[in-house]
């Protein structure tokens, strides 16, 4: 690992006055000032040489203050610090928004979710090979215009959604899909206090030419929590995760659920996320409009299916992933459907 | 840079870089190598420690930011006095081969079960799952997972 300061912020304005100090990209990979949180990723790259920050924030100590999981009937607001192992178990959020505690407990390990924040969580960058491994000298995300060693290589857990022909990496999280499909919000904090709110959908950006820039934050801008609007859809919800491993193991397709049926069958309301094999977290508007004022059945979810897909594309070992995230989706519906709630 | 360390009940006044972990504190500078690295990537659950009680992964942790009384698989039994449950149990259900996951795996199962995530063998397997065995011991560890907890349970009430 290389050298680096660290400091700690015990209060909010501190943390900002702190990473204000930065002129650099935020969202730049290699943004020279990194906000510490559970330090699950950071750390990682760090060691792994792909991060090189100069300047750590040690911000665990707001914690106290953005550690909150609150719900009321317009709602569930989380602070950026809660635990992903709280939220899981949270038991509000089991009942009335099981998808989000769903897949924040089938992501990582117990030892991981203690520790990881759920800011933290949602800005994971992506575990392409050639990204993690600095001996390779061609990736975009990690070297700006050095070109990407994946897309002729190994890639089979890479994505088919979203992707550009500069970077086909896919975001690897589980509870931002979720939160994506929710419609949820995210608050962020500027250095000089200001406030803005964006949808969550609107965090993350697609590769396009500049994979090495992977959010819309600003520099020093901090993610002080989330908000997930109510809807008659929350409980009748679920996240679906397929991997090679039966546990402890990274997506290669997933779906997030959300339905409102009528007593007939009929859906009212349907919010979708799609993760594994996507450029960023994923809602499919496409599925949900396909799927809306009719009856709830294997052909219904298999052309929401096909809607959420159609512009899939997929490279040399990637062939088999839209139609193992079209089957990821449809049992996903219709074990939605089923549920007694 | 001056790092306070809490563990296993002794207090410990370091002079670190801030780059090492609480895994390379706790191995190279006081000695306990109880605690294993396998992987140094979070990938394995071999560093797992407890931290205020709850278990992380040291290799993931500077020790400069370590926030609470941090436990090892020392820490669990002093010298002379009967083993912790979940150790005897290891030993009783034969639940290792090799030993290189073996004080990850104990510290990971105290927790579970602490937790509440230890009420049937499929749930043990889903949150032991950080624990990896390269022996595949797997079935006895659940088996030792089992057969703690009850004691563990039974300890627990009687020091109330
Ligand atoms: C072996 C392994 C398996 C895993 N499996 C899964 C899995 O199956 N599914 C899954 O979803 N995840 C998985 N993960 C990823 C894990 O969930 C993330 O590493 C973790 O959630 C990151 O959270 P953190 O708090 O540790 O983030 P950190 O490492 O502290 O931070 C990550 C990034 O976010 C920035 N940041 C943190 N907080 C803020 C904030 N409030 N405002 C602005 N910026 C901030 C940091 O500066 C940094 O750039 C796995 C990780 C490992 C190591
Ligand atoms: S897919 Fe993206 S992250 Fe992977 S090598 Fe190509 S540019 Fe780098
Ligand atoms: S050494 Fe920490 S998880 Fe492997
Ligand atoms: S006993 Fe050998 S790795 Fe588990």
């Amino acid at each position: 690992m290389r050298p680096f300061s660290l400091e700690t912020a015990d209060d909010l304005a501190e943390a900002l006055r702190l990473g204000a100090q930065e002129n650099a990209a935020g969202a730049h990979v290699r943004a020279p000032m990194q906000y510490l949180a559970g330090g699950t990723n950071l750390l990682d790259l760090m060691k792994l040489d792909v991060m090189r920050p100069e300047r750590l924030v040690n911000i665990n100590g707001l914690q106290r203050q953005y550690g909150m999981i609150e719900a009321d009937g317009a709602g569930l607001t989380l602070g950026a610090l809660a635990r992903m192992s709280a939220v899981a178990d949270d038991p509000v959020v089991r009942r009335d928004y099981r998808v989000l505690s769903d897949a924040l407990r089938l992501a990582a390990s117990q030892q991981l979710r203690n520790m990881a924040s759920l800011a933290g969580n949602v800005l994971q960058r992506t575990r392409c090979n050639y990204f993690r491994d600095t001996s390779w000298g061609a990736c975009n995300k990690r070297e700006p215009g050095s070109g990407c060693a994946a897309m002729e290589g190994v890639n089979r857990r890479l994505a088919v959604l979203g992707v550009s022909d500069r970077c086909i990496a896919n975001y690897p999280g589980d509870f931002a899909n979720a939160l994506a499909a929710l419609g949820a919000e995210v608050t962020v904090l500027d250095g000089a206090g200001g406030t803005r709110t964006l949808p969550f959908e609107e965090l993350h950006r697609l590769p396009g030419d500049t994979p090495h820039i992977e959010t819309n934050l600003k520099p020093g801008e901090l993610i002080t929590g989330f908000r997930v609007p109510a809807g008659p859809w929350t409980r009748r919800s679920l996240y679906l995760k397929i991997r090679d491993r039966e546990s402890f193991d990274f997506a290669l397709t997933s779906a997030a659920v959300a339905l409102d049926l009528g007593d007939d069958g009929t859906v009212r309301e349907a919010r979708i996320g799609i993760g594994g094999l996507v450029a960023k977290p994923w809602r499919s508007h496409e599925a949900e409009a396909a799927l809306r004022g009719r009856r709830l059945d294997e052909a219904s979810a298999a052309e929401a299916a096909e809607a959420a897909f159609a512009d899939a594309v997929v490279h040399s070992e990637t062939a088999f992933k839209p139609e193992l995230g079209r089957r990821t989706l449809v049992r996903a519906l219709l074990e939605a459907a089923r549920l007694t709630i | 840079m001056d790092v306070l360390l809490t563990v296993n009940g002794q207090q410990h006044r370091l002079d670190l870089d801030i780059r090492v972990t609480l895994l390379d504190a706790l191995r190279e500078r006081l000695g306990l190598t109880g605690t294993k690295k396998g992987c140094d990537q979070g990938q394995c659950g071999a560093c797992t420690v407890l931290v205020g009680g709850r278990r992380v992964l040291s290799c993931f942790i500077l020790a400069a930011t370590v926030d609470g009384e941090v436990t090892t698989i020392e820490g669990l039994a002093g010298e002379g006095d009967p083993l912790h449950p979940m150790q005897q149990a290891f030993l009783d259900c034969d639940a290792f081969q090799c030993g290189y996951c073996t004080p990850g795996q104990i510290l990971s199962a105290i927790a579970c079960v602490q937790e509440g995530h230890a009420e049937s063998e499929d749930e043990i397997h889903e949150y032991m799952s950080g624990n990896l065995c390269r022996c595949a011991a797997y079935p006895k560890i659940v088996e030792a997972v089992q057969r703690a907890k009850p004691l563990m349970q039974v300890q627990a009430k009687e020091s109330d």
